[in-house]
């Protein structure tokens, strides 16, 4: 097992290092630099070749690889271009929102999916299956800006329950915080609900089809017992799967919807990075996000092999 | 276990909606929209019109400003004189400043940032203001001597622009994130991503704002400043993203829409050094092909005044020559045929991201192609546009909203991205920089207009308009945007 960790552990700093030189070097080749774009039309030449000293883009390219590589394994991202703050406050403030907002989505998603795709799986052909994967296909076709801006209408324009968007600061209290991350988290769990439904019914149906199920009824379970007791955890391997990728992707992915409810998270952060060509930023984040998505792909393996010996020589 | 989940996400739900409804009292704080935030707070450090839309007139102010006319007027300077060669400026400063930290104002501060701002190593994204400054003295602590090494009609109106105003040595190098000037608001906070708030300076030396507290929120997506309006969470969006939802702004009485004019000169920028542009009735037969009516309908929903040349129609010295450059097909090909182009050419045309440029541009490009011109056409992100538009000069059209004040000078700049180079309009713009009596100023400018309108430079298209939303009950904004500001002191809930 610790062989197996060590191996593990060696390939996630690989894949990191290959990670950062690609991300470096596509967003140097990008056109455009953040001095010219801060400093707009009217400036003069020496100007923008004062500011561009003045923000250290003079060093050549591969010692401020360098220098960028050896800062983040110290903790230091650097100094935003555009800012002037450092990089590592900036993702820490955005990353109050992002995170809680990824964290919130998926237990909504979780908690919707869960019933939903049990429910379809026992009553497999019956009306409550066929809604359920009705309702699935149509949560995983609606792009989830446009259901977005369905629940702001609704919810924030007709009824005025919720703000149309914003973020008053954690500080404002826990529960507006939560509330200004309701629509939001709905608005991304919702296609997530979606395919984690579909995997929790697909995945349960295999599991109930299996011997072991014959066995578990044939000694005197009912349905119900032997639902809860042996297939509902051998189906949630592939479930727990598809949690971990979600998490992923709803820290990464939600640049769209943040926009369209004006958080302040990670997503937006890229966003304006690259308009800026807050090269640093983005580099940063990005990065950031990389590592992120290694790690719980990492701890999934783990967790894998802990439950299952087998996988530890194959991997 | 369904049942707990169910209880669980019940009681989220409730929670939230508990915290919903305010309190309504009389209002003394106003939320303003606001579609770009600015990257810092320092006006002397960056061209970004979102830092002067936060903190010109509110938190900095500079020796004079503009008023909301676009006229200049005194601001931390109470008065001048101008010596009678036009070359000594004396101006005599308000008593009694204090900056927000408490600290005195002063010729000394007056002196620093004006020095500062026109040094070898400055970055201040507008230095050319400050090119006729010769020496800036400080005679006593209410007194300060500017010299120019020539005349310069324009130097008050230099020093009313956000790129000029006044910080104190102490806290300058905080500017970017927590500026202390002298205005009316102090800056309070800046939640970066989200909004900066301000607040009332008690202290302040001039009339006191009427608001409390000001929040600038910042919302790029369009759809989003539509129903932050709607919602209440936003009071005013002063310039609002998109001109399609005005009319539904227009018929709600909860709302005011406030048309007003800008300095923003949308043109066709034409490459005048690329082939075939360098051919005057080329640019004559683009002129004549292009309907600027329909572009205004099109891409601006109605809003927008025609130009026929690079001039603010509300300015005083404005004149028309939009008849010159008249929508005339059988012109525009008659044109094309005597300049040796009678079966057309292809070109590019660059677009950067604001919808005047987006839209407009697929109408020009329609337009273009009924005399045979095909423009092809690459959306460009404002950075990509700044490489290769701007200072690589590899075009042949863009579209482009010039949102600099009297800025006609660029003509006379050969190596400015358009590259027009006529030597009697450089001669002209120079001679207009020495010259202070107003009439024949005015009569240089009309000048001005005119040659460039009769060289076709560019497609003169029209003036930008400035579509804001407010909520009904507020008063005191500004209608028009002579620079690019938001400026709250006037402004007040009338409930």
């Amino acid at each position: 097992m610790i062989r197996f960790i060590a191996r593990r552990l060696l390939s996630l700093a690989l894949t990191l290092l290959i990670a950062s030189v690609i991300i470096f070097l596509a967003l140097e080749v990008v056109p455009g630099d953040p001095a010219s774009v801060m400093l707009g039309v009217n400036a003069q030449a020496d100007t923008v070749a004062a500011l561009k000293e003045e923000l250290g883009l003079n060093v050549a390219k591969p010692v401020r690889y360098l220098n960028w590589v050896t800062g983040m394994l110290t903790g230091d991202f650097g100094i935003s271009y555009t800012y002037r703050t450092p990089v590592r406050d900036m993702i820490a403030d955005r990353m109050v929102i992002s995170f809680p907002l990824a964290l919130y989505a998926l237990l909504l998603s979780t908690l919707i999916a869960f019933p939903a795709g049990i429910i379809a799986a026992t009553k497999r052909g019956a009306v409550a299956d066929l809604s359920v994967m009705g309702t699935t296909q149509l949560g995983i076709a609606i792009p989830n800006f446009w259901f977005a801006m369905i629940l702001v209408s609704l919810f924030a324009i007709k009824l005025q329950w919720f703000s149309a968007g914003g973020f008053p600061g954690w500080e404002a209290g826990f529960g507006a915080g939560i509330k200004a991350l309701t629509l939001p988290a709905i608005a991304l769990a919702l296609p997530q609900a979606s395919i984690l439904a579909r995997v929790m019914r697909s995945s349960l149906l295999d599991t109930l089809g299996e011997d072991f199920i014959r066995t578990a009824r044939a000694k005197g379970l009912t349905a119900r017992q032997a639902l809860w007791h042996h297939a509902l955890r051998n189906a949630l391997i592939p479930v727990l799967t598809i949690i971990g990728l979600q998490f992923s992707f709803l820290l990464a992915g939600a640049i769209i919807v943040e926009n369209v409810f004006y958080l302040p998270g990670l997503g937006r952060l890229i966003f304006q990075g690259i308009t800026q060509r807050d090269l640093i930023v983005v580099e940063s984040v990005v990065m950031l996000l990389v590592f992120a998505v290694v790690m719980v792909t990492f701890l999934v393996d783990i967790a894998y092999a802990a439950v299952d010996p087998r996988l530890r020589r194959r991997m | 276990m369904f049942r707990r989940f169910s209880a669980v996400l019940f009681g989220l739900t409730i929670s939230a909606m508990a915290i919903s409804g305010g309190a309504q009292a009389a209002q003394t704080d106003i939320t303003i929209g606001m579609q770009l935030e600015p990257p810092n707070l320092d006006p002397t450090a960056g061209a970004a019109a979102a830092i002067d839309e936060v903190v010109y007139a509110n938190v900095f102010e500079g020796l004079t400003r503009f008023g909301s006319d676009g006229s200049v007027k005194p601001a931390l300077a109470e008065s001048w004189e101008i010596s009678d060669d036009g070359l000594t400026y004396t101006f005599k400063l308000q008593s009694g400043i204090t900056f927000h930290d408490g600290s005195e104002f002063n010729a000394e501060d007056v002196k620093f940032s004006l020095d500062r701002s026109r040094a070898e190593n400055s970055t201040n994204a507008q230095k050319q203001l400050f090119d006729s400054i010769d020496t800036i003295e400080v005679t006593d602590p209410e007194t300060v001597v500017i010299t120019l090494s020539a005349p310069n009609g324009a130097l008050l109106f230099n020093l009313a622009w956000g790129d000029a105003i006044v910080m104190s040595p102490d806290t300058f190098d905080m500017a970017k994130t927590a500026p202390v000037g002298t205005g009316p608001f102090k800056f309070s906070r800046w939640v970066q991503g989200d909004r900066i708030e301000l607040e009332k300076n008690p202290d302040y030396w001039g009339t006191a704002a009427k608001l409390d507290k000001v929040t600038f929120k910042f919302i790029s997506e369009p759809t989003a400043a539509f129903a932050a309006l709607m919602a209440g969470d936003v009071d005013a969006f002063p310039v609002y993203p998109a001109p399609e939802n005005l009319a539904q702004f227009e018929a709600d009485p909860r709302f005011s829409v406030v048309v007003g004019s800008t300095e923003g000169e949308t043109i066709l920028s034409t490459n005048n050094k690329q082939a075939p542009f360098d051919n005057k009735q080329v640019r004559q037969a683009v002129a004549h092909a292009i309907n600027r009516q329909e572009i205004i309908d099109g891409a601006m929903f109605g809003y927008g005044t025609p130009i026929g040349t690079h001039f603010a129609p509300h300015h005083p010295a404005y004149k028309d020559f939009t008849a010159d450059s008249a929508y005339d097909v059988e012109k525009a090909k008659a044109l094309l045929k005597e300049a040796g182009f009678e079966n057309g050419f292809k070109t590019t045309l660059k677009l950067p991201p604001p919808s005047y440029a987006r839209r407009g541009g697929e109408i020009i490009a329609a337009q273009l192609r009924q005399i045979g011109i095909e423009a092809e056409i690459s959306n460009l992100e404002w950075a990509q546009w700044l490489e290769q538009v701007f200072r690589g000069k590899d075009f042949g059209l863009t579209i482009v909203s010039h949102t600099e004040p009297m800025d006609i000078g660029i003509y006379a700049k050969p190596d400015y991205y358009f590259q027009y180079d006529n030597k009697d309009f450089q001669q002209l713009i120079s001679d207009l920089a020495l010259e202070t009596d107003e009439e024949r100023r005015t009569a240089m400018l009309q000048q001005a207009q005119e040659v460039i309108a009769g060289d076709y430079v560019n497609g003169y298209l029209f003036q930008l308009a400035k579509t804001g939303v407010a909520n009904a009950k507020i008063e005191g904004l500004w209608e028009n945007s002579p620079t690019q500001a938001n400026d709250m002191t006037e402004v007040f809930w009338n409930d």
